[in-house]
């Protein structure tokens, strides 16, 4: 089982969170510009890297917040904190700031 | 005293690989096996080698728990699964070797009132396909596999079973073995130990491979790399629709010979048959998160052992001997994507996520006959990768939603 740092929780057990896949894919800006290739793109098409792979994960029975980190996909280590995409700010703002922010880093 | 029954040393050569070749296959497992046997047997086509970075058989091929079904809901899946189950039918005569095939049918369970209609709507679909399919009630449950709970006991009580009277199980590796003494006995070359490290393409067109032993030059490439297509594929620049995830499967200590069919649920997430050996063979679902560890995470197994114990009582007097896993990629409609790509020359057969062994034969014969005729095989045709861009998908997460 995997021992997941949530940002805001602390590290906990596998089973409270829900996995997300790949990080950083944001919802296209004009979704009527793309052609048939570039929506299966966006739909269907993500990254299957063997080795760190920048994925989200939810606190689904924590916080319930999402979070990006970086993942070793062959020795499942946790490699620190995805850059956030500038388009995955939570809905309504902010949210509240996470307590010890960046301690899940050391 | 009796001796035993003598074996060969030998079942295939173990060749140094030519400087080139007509087709080169990227993996040998099961499907790439097959598709080297039936690409010489159907179609004349013996330049051919497999390249395996490992041993023959010894990724999927050896991890999978050998269920062997058609009963899929779509038209396009019944025709390509049932194609193989004809072929299972036949495939020890064909072959010559005994794969231990056994049709001791399928059960696919059902614990409330969705999983019924669901299961009654994949009865009638498949009838309507020539699919034996029926649909048990839990007292025919009980009557083919008594040791089954089929009481209201249980926190999700069996309802009613989908059945397959004709699915079963084989032994994979004889399976595997079969098919590469086959295939080398109509001239293919099985290269062990032979990574590929790259694929060589001029002008949109495959040229041969940069493997761990030099290089090989081609004529057409095909990708059977199961879990590892991804990876495979994109040496050649070609991006897939797959993400690869563990499933893990596990065996108890031997038994004597207690369960009589193979039972699937969905919904509590289990599946288990007995081997021909004695032992109790059991899977679970996938590990949620992308993988290429070969290992899952133990809740898994935890789990799968509680909704097991809850369909079996008598399975508590059992143990756990040994737990595994292998690597499938799953592609989002959960369906196998088989044939060309953009690159010419370059095929691919992948996506067949969590239930790849049933299709073995079937797979092997659709693309060397996609290979063969440098176009999609008839009962390819739906499994293009092209699908995904189309919008043509074949949704199976019904049928192919349980690991298997």
């Amino acid at each position: 089982m995997l021992l997941i740092t949530c940002p805001w929780c602390g590290p906990r057990d596998e089973v409270e969170f829900h996995y997300g896949g790949q990080a950083g894919v944001g919802y296209p800006a004009d979704p009527d510009a793309l052609d048939d290739a570039a929506w299966a793109d966006y739909l269907f098409f993500r990254d299957n890297p063997k080795g760190p792979f920048a994925e989200r994960w939810v606190h689904t029975a924590g916080c319930r917040r999402w979070f990006d980190v970086v993942r070793d996909t062959v020795t499942h280590q946790f490699l620190g904190t995805a850059a956030a995409p500038a388009d995955a700010s939570p809905v309504g703002g902010e949210g509240p700031t996470p307590r010890q922010k960046g301690a899940h880093l050391r | 005293m009796p001796q035993p029954a003598q074996h060969p040393d030998h079942l295939w050569r173990n060749p140094d690989p030519k400087r080139a070749y007509d087709v080169v296959i990227i993996g040998g497992g099961g499907h790439g096996l097959a598709t080297a046997y039936y690409l010489a047997k159907n179609h004349g086509i013996t330049n051919v080698a497999i390249l395996e970075r490992g041993w023959l058989a010894g990724g999927n091929m050896a991890r999978n728990t050998t269920i062997i079904r058609s009963n899929y809901l779509w038209d396009e899946s019944t025709a390509i699964y049932e194609h193989s189950l004809k072929l299972w039918e036949g495939l020890a005569e064909e072959l010559d070797y005994d794969i231990l095939f056994s049709q001791r049918g399928v059960m696919n369970l059902t614990h409330n009132l969705s999983d019924v209609r669901e299961a009654k709507r994949r009865v009638s679909a498949n009838r309507l396909n020539g699919i034996d399919a029926e649909w048990l009630d839990p007292d025919d449950v009980k009557r083919l596999c008594p040791i089954i709970d089929v009481s209201s006991s249980p926190r999700y009580p069996v309802l009613g079973a989908a059945y397959q009277p004709r699915a079963g199980i084989a032994k994979h590796d004889h399976v595997a073995w079969a098919f590469a003494r086959g295939a080398d006995t109509l001239g293919v070359d099985l290269i062990q130990g032979c990574e590929v490290r790259g694929i060589d393409v001029v002008d949109g067109r495959v040229r041969g491979v940069q493997t761990s032993r030099g290089p090989i030059a081609a004529g057409a490439v095909a990708i059977v790399a199961a879990g590892h297509a991804s990876i495979v594929a994109g040496m050649a620049g070609v991006r897939l629709p797959l993400q690869s995830h563990p499933l893990q499967a596990l065996v108890s200590d031997l038994l004597e010979p207690i369960h009589p069919t193979v039972v699937m649920s969905n919904t509590v997430h289990v599946y288990v048959s007995q081997a021909h050996k004695g032992e109790l063979v059991m899977g679970a679902g996938v590990d949620a998160y992308n993988s290429y560890a070969q290992r899952g995470s133990f809740h898994i197994i935890e789990r799968q052992m509680a909704a097991a114990l809850e369909l079996f009582p008598i399975f508590a007097g059992a143990h756990v001997v040994r737990t595994w896993g292998g690597i499938v990629d799953i592609a989002p409609d959960a369906s196998p994507i088989i044939g060309l790509t953009p690159v010419y020359g370059l095929f691919v057969n992948c996506g067949w996520g969590t239930g790849g062994f049933k299709a073995t034969p079937a797979a092997g014969w659709v693309l060397a006959s996609t290979i063969a005729a440098g176009a999609q095989d008839p009962l390819a045709r739906p499994y293009a990768l092209s699908r995904f861009t189309a919008g043509a998908l074949i949704d199976e997460h019904g049928a192919a939603g349980v690991a298997h």
